[in-house]
């Protein structure tokens, strides 16, 4: 184990992957002589030249269609997306020909590549640079999306997203590239796409949360300790593949949940778990499933509205107290 | 205007034709008019659905540049594909049997006629999104390249998707990067029915390449050689030095954009449409080859039932392959899941 930042465990991910694999090579904006406009990708090209490091021009929808056209005879790229903003211009490409190509080619031509970056709610990027991105990609069938919390899991699950034989869209956080945390050294660490993690054991009421939504939940957990509220905490981790049984689980144990979702809400991940746990789980909750998501507005640009516009702490604490007040039966 | 070429970049003089070539090439081209008046015939009778483009009046390109490929060279296409696959090499049988939706086809019935793919044959498909593809080809083309290979990757689209941003975005990468693409522009004038002046600033497509610094040329789409002898060039240098090319080959679809607009009669006139049948790319070639001694009488006869015999043939095998079972719904969606 070292510590290392979220950063750094990418970093790391990827030059162990390009080491192992000659197929892999990273592509997109800003990757190489820069190294990663987040940083990301440093100290790659030094290591792995131009060839496998490779600098585009300002083309999204370009630059991932030839990352999906080199997947399909015999590459395996990761694309950067600068910031997974940017992918709206490639969104065809990812739902019309990466997540589709092995259905509609009978089974002939797989699609064996990664499109990440950081999306989600950042520090004052304002509307265009700043929202929660992955609701725009697990509703595809055929696309796997991964959101990794921590450090380890960051290197864990970009490693398992190299080496699976499918598209895997994986977004990061520039709220988290700072973070840090335990992370194996092993080479062959992996984390499987699709398995959740308990992140804090408890027995009242399961909170289901990933990425800065996760830590902020993990916050009011600890409050509520003082209250003699036991929270657990699940983290996905993976949305599709989804590990509903970890959720659904975790939820028969405790007969309560609450979602938080930094995204706007409406047909957002918070419905989706919200319907399942509903759906496989009915007999065993004690209380309605609530959501906790951000408000249904563009991210703002000034300070204290864009604090309002992600769920805060004290909204958090609220529904959870708010699902643990409806009586036992 | 589709046959007036500026000189410096007209086909070059024709290359000699053997024989065998010329009898491949006639074969080529009648077995995608047979297949296609086939589909139209089994389409009108319910036994295809969705959408069906026909490329009958285009079948020279298809013919011509697949007569310089390889084996091992690619090609990828859009929705109208039919006859690049089969030049490519595909199994009539399973292209019909997929236009059927059949568990034997190409893409096990899950395509259709739109997105034809052959593996065993370098065919990547046929994709409708249009110019989205061109992109994926520009990243064949990058494949090849850090794969150490010498293939070439050979990328159909229409006169439509030059409006497109990925036709620009992949001219771009593909003569930044020097990839071996050649971009070949099927203008048969009408993006389904709007006309390339209401689309287009500069008609003249193969000029784009110059803004590109790639090489460029206009080709007399109804004409196999010269198509063979342009695309032949591009193909060489591809292989040479992994120089990208853009090739628009001028030529004409006598039918509507898809069934669904059978005669095509509303966005262009009769007098049109019969003026560019005097150019079919067939009968143009079967005279030549005939007159130039390459094949006989009795040699076209003969290409002409061996094809019906096949087509034919298509029919029967596609109408008796089941359709896919129904498990098949959920399978094909992830690879080793």
């Amino acid at each position: 184990m070292a510590v290392m930042t979220y950063r750094e465990a990418l970093n790391q991910a990827l030059r162990e992957e390009m080491q192992r694999d000659e197929r892999v090579f990273v592509i997109g904006e800003e990757v190489g002589l820069y190294e990663g406009a987040y940083k990301v990708t440093q100290g790659l090209l030094k290591e792995f030249g131009p060839k496998r490091i490779v600098d585009t021009p300002i083309a999204e929808s370009g630059f991932t269609g030839v990352g999906i056209g080199a997947a399909m005879v015999g590459l395996r790229p990761v694309v950067e997306m600068m910031t997974f903003n940017f992918a709206l211009l490639a969104l065809d490409q990812i739902v019309n020909s990466a997540a589709k190509m092995y259905y509609m080619s009978g089974g002939q031509y797989n699609v064996p590549i990664v499109i990440r970056g950081p999306g989600g709610p950042a520090h004052q990027l304002a509307a265009q640079h700043s929202q929660s991105m992955e609701v725009y990609f697990y509703h595809v069938p055929g696309l796997k999306v991964v959101r990794p919390s921590t450090p380890a899991d960051a290197k864990g699950l970009l490693k398992s997203a190299i080496r699976d034989d499918n598209p895997v869209i994986f977004i990061e956080s520039e709220t988290l590239y700072a973070v840090k945390g335990e992370v194996p050294d092993d080479p062959d660490f992996l984390i499987p796409l699709g398995q959740a993690v308990v992140r804090r054991e408890g027995t009242d009421v399961t909170v289901i949360a990933y990425m800065g939504m996760m830590y902020r939940a993990m916050e009011a957990a600890e409050e509520l300790a003082k209250e003699g509220i036991s929270v657990e905490i699940v983290d996905p981790r993976t949305l599709r593949p989804m590990d509903t049984e970890t959720i659904v689980g975790s939820v028969r144990k405790t007969h309560r949940a609450v979602v938080v979702e930094a995204g706007a809400g409406f047909a957002g991940m918070g419905s989706e778990i919200a319907a399942f746990v509903t759906e496989q789980a009915f007999d065993d909750l004690d209380a309605p499933v609530e959501r906790v998501t951000g408000a249904s507005a563009p991210m703002p640009y000034a300070r204290n509205l864009e604090r309002a516009k992600t769920p805060s702490k004290d909204r958090i604490l609220d529904a959870i107290r708010n699902v643990c007040s409806v009586a036992r039966s | 205007m589709a046959t007036k070429l500026a000189p410096k970049h007209a086909a070059a003089a024709v290359p000699t034709v053997g024989a065998d070539l010329a009898r491949r090439l006639l074969y080529d081209m009648m077995l995608i008019r047979r297949f296609e008046e086939k589909a139209a015939e089994f389409y009108a009778l319910g036994k295809i659905g969705g959408f069906l483009h026909l490329s009958i009046g285009e079948e020279a390109v298809a013919a011509g540049v697949t007569s310089v490929l390889r084996p091992d060279d690619y090609a990828i296409s859009t929705y109208r594909e039919h006859g690049h696959c089969l030049a490519k090499g595909s199994d009539p049988r399973r292209v019909m049997a997929e236009l059927f939706g059949r568990r034997d086809g190409l893409s096990k019935g899950k395509g259709g006629s739109m997105h034809l793919f052959d593996k065993s044959r370098n065919f990547l498909g046929g994709h409708a999104i249009v110019g989205a593809h061109l992109p994926l080809a520009t990243g064949v083309g990058f494949a090849i390249k850090y794969q150490g290979g010498d293939q070439v990757v050979v990328c159909y689209f229409g006169d439509g998707a030059v409006a497109e941003g990925e036709f620009h975005e992949s001219m771009n990468l593909a003569a930044l990067w020097k990839l071996p693409v050649i971009f070949v522009c099927e203008n048969n004038r009408y993006a389904m029915g709007t006309s390339l002046e209401r689309a287009l600033s500069e008609t003249e497509i193969w000029k784009f390449g110059r803004a590109y610094n790639m090489s460029c040329e206009a080709v007399d789409g109804m004409d196999v050689l010269a198509i063979r002898d342009v695309v032949g060039r591009a193909v060489e240098r591809a292989r040479a030095d992994k120089s990208p090319a853009l090739i628009e080959a001028r030529t004409y679809r006598f039918r509507g954009h898809s069934m669904r607009d059978p005669a095509g009669a509303v966005y262009r006139t009769k007098d049109e449409v019969e003026r560019e049948k005097l150019r079919d790319p067939i009968a143009l070639f079967r005279q030549r080859a005939l007159g130039d001694g390459l094949v006989s009488e009795a040699d076209v006869r003969t290409i002409e039932k061996d094809v019906n015999d096949l087509v034919d043939e298509a029919v029967v095998f596609a109408d008796a392959s089941p359709e896919p079972p129904v498990e098949w719904l959920l399978t094909d969606i992830f690879k080793g899941d």
